[in-house]
Order: structure tokens, then sequence, then C-alpha cells
């Protein structure tokens, strides 16, 4: 049992090619929680509640894609099918429930998504059954990997760190410039006076919580090749992902994508130094961030 | 120099003061009756299953209970108070093994040790708001799950601890006997409530109450509410530890699972049930839940689901515990008698 290995830790930093692997892997973890975490902070955001249940939504955009991929074999038709299915159940779940709990104590809201937790993953387990499950590489990417300074870098996390950067953007300039970017962004604000210029506000929660549960769903879909699947696999992508807004800040885009990045660093740097150690550190960063600044590394107003 | 003098012209203020005395008799009355009650149940009902029901009741009953003074009485919504109930079994399955100290000096030490990560856990945790507070305390119930998981070589990992707890007797009361089990467990679960009750409806009870309806207001007059809010968080962290411990002596053993996530939100669950206006609607939603628990992992293998649409029916249905009900009905019907 070693607790802390500093040597191995600072070998690695000396030779440019463990660096190299260690930054990549650490990369793809940050983009996989910055595509589920950026739904919870904006659905936090807009909507005022934190989406409990979206670890859910990651692990249906996984179990989707797996199941397109066997049936058509397409790559492509998978990761939409990942993302398509999960926005739809992300509305159906807003209309129907959350909806109901908007303004309620934080209790209810809570309880509704706890409840649901418990039933998408039984869901789960019905449909796809409890044992472990593997969607495979796509053929496409059945390729040697790429070797950057004698670091291994596997083609495929290329193409998910393009994706995730892209959602990023996509997000981001859609948000600050685009026309539905600016309702959202004033409903967040005052939903009263948005819905008094003749702006459907139910359709923008709606929206916006499907917009979310499609994020966690793409990531999910994305995770699928690398990944086991299992049901009660969102849930501690769910709290990773809770770590990362509050270190990012609550409704900060940018923030999310920080936060992702470092506990994504974090996590694959510290499981060298402090191999048993690694979740807590990611604890521990938290800490720091919350008793230094409260409110997050970019949270100040909602987005 | 001004507000020294208008303090010492104004004339002191009536307040009525109310004896609290009374009102303790009462409850050591009821917590008498009640336990003399389950230490009488084995004599009528000899079923070992009955006794085991009542047992996990004790466990899970102080758990929920503490829960809702920090959830009903505080209006601190945490959705990590499991981590206690699992450091407590861990903390006592742990200390029985390795040392082999008497129980009662297990019991005190890990109340103690419960006291010192309550008190850096709380520290962190209660000045946030409150959406925050329930997912730091999760996340600070997850650190621990996976503590327990990855330090194999002390916990036993996912196994969990095995081997059995010993339990030797100690001034005659021998726990591996179950009816000594039993009596000890009802002890400890009536003595727990009372003290609760006693926190629940002294000067510190009320401020907490104040705190909860309106945390600016109290600070205002002077309350110190982070340190109210800490205070009642450790407090309630070291009922949920004892509850932790029956359940490690009752099964011999501790469980990753005692200190997972679900346990935290079964508390909730059960505060929600029973309702949190009642210092008893925990108590009862326990009982509940654990019938309901019972009885469905007989019937199906997806409790889930079926735990999932009751809690729903609870949470957007009813929107209100059992026994928010029953207080609202005898309201009710008091109303009537005076109309």
């Amino acid at each position: 049992m070693i607790l802390v290995d500093l040597d191995a830790l600072a070998s690695c930093l000396a030779s440019p090619s463990c660096l190299v692997t260690q930054t990549t892997s650490g990369l793809i973890i940050g983009m996989l929680l910055f595509l589920v975490a950026v739904g919870l902070t904006l659905i936090f955001g807009v909507l005022k509640v934190v989406n409990f249940s979206h670890g859910a939504f990651y692990m249906f955009g996984a179990y989707f894609a797996m199941t397109a991929y066997q049936l058509t074999g397409s790559f492509a038709l998978a990761i939409l099918s990942g993302a398509a299915g999960t926005a739809i159940l992300g509305l159906i779940f807003e209309r129907v429930f959350m909806s109901r709990v908007y303004g309620r104590d934080v209790l209810m809201q809570l309880l509704v998504c706890y409840a649901f937790v418990l039933i998408f993953d039984d869901v789960v387990r019905m449909i796809w059954g409890p044992e472990f499950k593997s969607m495979g590489m796509p053929a496409a990417f059945q390729v040697p990997p790429l070797f950057i300074a004698g670091g291994v870098v596997p083609p495929y996390y290329l193409l998910l760190i393009g994706v995730a950067l892209a959602a990023a953007a996509i997000l981001g300039l859609g948000l600050a410039r685009s026309r539905i970017g600016k309702v959202i962004r004033a409903a967040a604000q005052n939903p009263g006076m948005v819905s008094a210029l003749g702006t459907n506000t139910g359709l923008i929660y709606g929206g916006v919580f499907a917009l979310g549960g499609m994020l966690a769903g793409l990531a999910g879909a994305l995770a699928a090749p690398v990944r086991s699947l299992t049901p009660g696999m969102g849930f501690s992508v769910l709290i990773e992902s809770f770590i990362v807004t509050v270190i990012g800040g609550m409704g900060s885009i940018l923030g999310a994508l920080i936060g992702a990045l470092l506990i994504g660093l974090i996590r694959s740097f510290g499981s060298l130094g402090f191999p048993l150690f690694t979740e807590g550190l990611m604890y521990l960063f938290m800490v720091i961030v919350l008793v230094s600044r409260p409110t997050g590394l970019f949270g100040k107003e909602v987005a | 120099m001004t507000e020294l003098q208008a303090g010492q012209s104004a004339q002191p203020l009536e307040v009525p003061r109310i004896d609290a005395r009374p009102q303790r008799y009462r409850d050591v009355l009821i917590a008498l009756v009640a336990f003399v009650l389950l230490a009488l149940l084995p004599m009528l009902f000899g079923s070992k299953q009955l006794l085991d029901f009542v047992i996990r009741c004790a466990a899970y009953g102080l758990f929920a209970t503490s829960l809702n003074l920090l959830v009903g009485y505080t209006g601190l919504i945490s959705f990590g108070h499991g981590m206690f109930f699992g450091l407590g079994a861990y903390g006592f399955g742990l200390m029985m093994q390795k040392t082999g100290v008497p129980i009662p000096v297990a019991f005190v030490a890990t109340l103690a040790m419960t006291l010192v990560v309550a008190v850096v856990i709380g520290a962190i945790c209660v000045r946030l708001k409150e959406i925050y507070f329930a997912f730091v305390t999760l996340a600070f119930q997850m650190l621990i799950h996976s503590t327990i998981l990855s330090w194999q070589s002390l916990t036993g990992g996912d196994q969990g601890l095995r081997g059995g707890i010993p339990r030797p007797s100690f001034l005659g009361i021998d726990l591996s006997n179950h009816l000594h089990l039993y009596i000890t467990s009802c002890a400890l679960l009536v003595i727990g409530l009372f003290l609760m009750r006693q926190i629940a409806q002294s000067p510190f009870g009320y401020t907490l109450r104040m705190i909860r309806d309106n945390a600016t207001r109290a600070s205002f007059i002077g309350i110190d509410v982070w340190r109210a809010k800490l205070v009642i968080f450790v407090l309630a962290a070291l009922f949920a530890a004892t509850g932790g411990m029956i359940m490690a002596l009752f099964v011999s053993g501790a469980y990753p699972e005692f200190a997972y996530w679900t346990i935290s939100g079964e508390g909730i669950f059960i505060n929600m049930l029973g309702g949190v206006t009642t210092f008893l609607g925990p108590m009862v939603g326990t009982v509940l839940l654990l019938i309901l628990n019972d009885t469905v992992t007989r019937l199906t293998e997806y409790h889930g689901i079926v735990l999932g649409v009751v809690i729903l029916f609870f949470a957007i249905g009813l929107r209100k515990g059992l026994m928010d009900f029953v207080v609202e009905w005898f309201a009710q019907r008091r109303g009537e008698e005076r109309g």
C-alpha cells in the first residue's frame, strides 16, 4: 500500500512522453465532465434548480449510443441518437415533473430528482441488464495511436476533445450573440418580464432543460467507447460535475470549462502521485476554493 | 451613552416566563412508558423477526430524527447525513475488532471521532447556501464512501468489515444475546429521542427555528448563526453515528452501503414521508419506509422504481408527510369542537 508516491509523479513530470499521455487522459476526463457540468450549470442558471438526476442523462446517452451502434453500425448515428434521445427525455422530464416543483422548497426538488435517480437506474437495469456492458471502439478509430513527443494519444481522444470544444464554443457564442441566447439570458434574469413581453417561458425552460440533458447525453455517447456501461454510472459523474460547478462558479460556462479541466488534470496526475488519495485530492481542491472564494472561481452573475 | 441611558430608563419588559419543567416531566414519562412497552414486547410476541424490525427501526429512527433536527428545525437540507451513520458503524466496528476495549469505551470513542469529523466538515459546509450545502455535504459523503472502498487494508473495501464484531459482555449485558441487544437498542433509541426532544424544545432549539425562518433577522438580534448551525450539525452527527453503531451491532459488521449516499436519500425521504413539522414524524416515516422496503424487496427486484413512484406520489401529489395530516386533522377537529 503506497499512499503517496511523489517519485512517480516527479519522474512523470520530467519525461515528455509521460507528460503528454497524462495530459491527454486528463483532458478527456475534463472534457466529458465539462459537457455534463455545463448542462448542470445552464439549467441552474436559468431554472434555478439543481438537476440532481443529471447523471442519469449521461447514463442514458451512453446506453442509447450503444444500442444505436449495435443496430446500425454507424458511429455518427450512435452519437446523434445519444444526444437526441436524452434531449427528448429532458424535455418530457422537465415539462411533466420538474415544472411542478419550481419555486417550492429545495427539499421537494431534491426529492423529485432523487425519485428519478432510483427510477432511471432501475429502468436501465430492466432494459439493458445489471451487468457491465461495453460498446467497443468504432472501426474508424481502430488505428494505431499517434505519438506526440513520445506520448501515446489515441485518435479517438482527439475527436472527443474536438467535439467537446466545439460544443463549448457553440454554446458560449450562441448564448452571447444569438437572439435565442439573449432571450434565455433575459429569462434567467427576470422570467416574469420575459413572459409579459410575449415569450413562452415554459418553452424556454423546457428547451434549456432539453439542451442540458442533450449535452450530458452527448458526453455519455462520447464516453461509451472508452468507458464501461453500468446502471448507476451517472452518479459519480454527477458528483464530479457538481464539484466542477462549485469550483468554476454556478451558472458560469467558462467556469465550468476551467473547473472541468482542472479536475481532469488533478485526477490524471493525482493518480500517479497519490494513488489512494486521488478522489480526496479533488475534494481538497474543492474545499480550498469554497473557503477562499465561496462563489467559485468565475461565479458572479448567472449566465 | 444615549443608548445606555435609554436602556436604563426603559421599563423592564414583562416577559411571561414559561416553566419548561412540566413539559420535561411529561417527556420523561412518555420515554419511560415507551421503553417499558418496547421491553415488554418480547414477552408478548416471541417472533425474532419483529424484534429485528424494532432494532432496525431504532438504528434508522435515530438517524432520521437527527436529520430532522437539521432539515425540519434548522432548514439545513443535508444530503450527506448518512456519512455519519456509516462513520459510526465503521468506527465502532473497527474499534471493537482492533482494540478489544469494552463496548461503552468504543461507543464513546466513536462518538468522539464523529465529533471531530463533524466539526471539520460542518465548519466548511454550514455557511453555504441551501443547495450548495446539500451538494457539498453529499460530496463529503461520497469522499468518505470512496475512502472506505479504497482503504482495503483497514476497512475490507467493498466486502465490508467481515469476521464479525466481538461483543464482550459488560456488567452482565451480553450484546451477542439477541434479547440483550434488543433491549439495549430500545434503550439507546428512547434515550436518543429524549435528548433530541430536549434539544428541540430548549431555547437553543427555538433559536434554530428562528434561523430556519429568517437567518438575517436572527443575526441582527445577535445570534451567531454560523455557530448555532455548526453546533446542531455536530449534535445531529452524534445521534446519526449512534444509529450507525446500533446497525453495526445488529449485523455484526459494517458495509460500504452504510456510508453510501442512498442512506442520506432515504433519510430525507423518511422525513418527507413522516413529516418534518412534528418531532415524531421521522420515527413514523422510518417505520413506514422499512415496512415498504421489506414488502417491495420481497415482491420485485426493481424496488428502486416502486420507491421512486412512492416518493413522487408524496413529493408532487400529497406535498406533505403523514404526521402533518394527522396534526392537521386534530387541529381541525379541535376547531370544530370550539366553533
